[in-house]
């Protein structure tokens, strides 16, 4: 995995007529987990997504060293296909081989056959951790992961963070609740 | 295996699949339809039935192919299937070529198929069936490049179908024209034409709907 960095400079973003932030600075380097909070609409995904690369900045610039990995509400799933083939498109995508440990990890493996329309929330949630983890790519970018997911699945996804940071990844994450985490930034969008 | 070939493969799957976006046989039962119901509506004045039913067929083809807009690009673009593969370097136009590629096969060939007993309900000539049949072959890419462009241009819109049904029907004029233009007699020029109307919207749709998605983004 390449050393990743993720540099914000007066980064100003706008929806309709409101400006949501501007001058944001940021510098992420490897190891680096950063917690975005802040009462709603405050801009904390609108921020993710500049972050991506999804949107342009109204001013300012990112720049990225790294491939980056994406979580949002949205699973990018087929809901007709069974998890496990809605998977393997993915994979197939990546060009990756997936390991079947990623799924136990996760505690989805009983889930493969049974169409993703029929799977809750956090089990969506599960599934594109899965995804995420097939991938490697070094900037995770998560807008509310632990959302629908129980305490056992919020854990799970806590040392996953915990580890990709250890291992030399970085993380930002927009999210509500608490992320208990070592080492943890957090930062007040809006304050 | 490239993302081109496995969006293709999902693309495929899911037209000819059962699912929501599933329904390739819809477009050609459509066509077929029209060809059934049409000479009960115009009697049974063999003449006229062989003079307009090439024409007739058509504009089944041309709103047989636009049928399916609603499912094209919208429930993708719900899905966040389109952000998760900007971030993987591939291209909104690389997966709408996919989807094209994808929408043609999935009525384009069946069509020309059902073309044939189409015909025979009309009881079009022999000469006058192959002009139909080749006039589809280079016309259909066109449509389908059609379909695609007005589905991404009204993916993000509410009533987006309906929309991007009226959207697309002014843009098929030169394909029907020319193509129904190509069933009697003097083929050649007329084949050509399709063909360069055809080209210029597989040519221009990607481009056109990979930018309205970029534009929903925002």
């Amino acid at each position: 995995m390449q050393a990743p960095r993720l540099i914000a400079s007066d980064l100003a973003c706008r929806r309709g007529d409101r400006v949501l932030f501007a001058g944001l600075e940021l510098d992420l380097r490897p190891g680096d987990a950063l917690h975005l909070a802040g009462p709603n609409g405050v801009g904390k995904t609108s921020l993710l997504r500049l972050l991506a690369g999804l949107m342009r900045p109204f001013a300012g610039s990112v720049e990225r060293e790294g491939a980056v990995g994406w979580i949002d509400e949205h699973s990018a799933l087929d809901p007709d296909l069974p998890l496990g083939t809605a998977l393997r498109f993915w994979e197939r995508v990546d060009g990756c081989t997936a390991p079947d440990i990623n799924p136990q990890l996760l505690g989805v493996d009983h889930l493969l056959d049974v169409p993703v329309r029929y799977l809750s929330t956090g089990q969506r949630k599960r599934a594109a951790f899965v995804r995420l983890l097939n991938r490697h790519c070094p900037i995770w970018l998560l807008d509310e992961p632990l959302n629908g997911l129980d305490s056992d699945g919020a854990a799970k996804i806590e040392a996953l963070i915990a580890l990709h940071c250890g291992g030399g990844g970085l993380c930002v994450v927009a999210s509500h609740q608490p992320i208990g985490i070592d080492r943890v930034t957090r930062m007040e969008l809006g304050a | 295996m490239s993302p081109f070939a496995a969006l293709l493969r999902r693309d495929l799957a899911a037209m000819f699949g059962s699912g929501a976006r599933g329904g390739a046989a819809l477009p050609v039962l459509f066509f077929l339809a029209v060809a059934t119901l049409y000479p009960f509506a115009v009697g049974s004045d063999a003449r006229l039935l062989a003079e307009t039913g090439g024409g007739v067929l058509w504009i089944a083809a041309l709103l047989a192919a636009l049928l399916p807009i609603e499912r094209l690009v919208r429930p993708d673009l719900e899905l966040g299937l389109f952000d998760q593969l900007a971030l993987r370097g591939v291209a909104e136009e690389a997966s709408l070529a996919a989807r094209i590629l994808a929408h043609w096969l999935s009525f384009g060939p069946p069509l020309m198929v059902a073309a044939l007993p189409g015909a025979a309900l009309m009881g079009i000539e022999a000469q006058t069936l192959l002009n139909l049949e080749l006039g589809l072959l280079v016309g259909t890419p066109g449509l389908a490049a059609l379909g695609v462009m007005a589905a991404g241009l009204t993916a993000a819109l509410r009533s987006g179908a309906a929309l991007g049904g009226l959207l697309a029907i002014p843009l098929a004029v030169p394909l029907l024209i020319f193509g129904a233009g190509s069933l009697d007699g003097n083929a050649d020029g007329a084949l050509a034409l399709t063909g360069a109307a055809s080209l210029v919207l597989l040519a221009l749709a990607p481009f056109a709907a990979g930018a309205a998605i970029r534009a929903a983004r925002e």
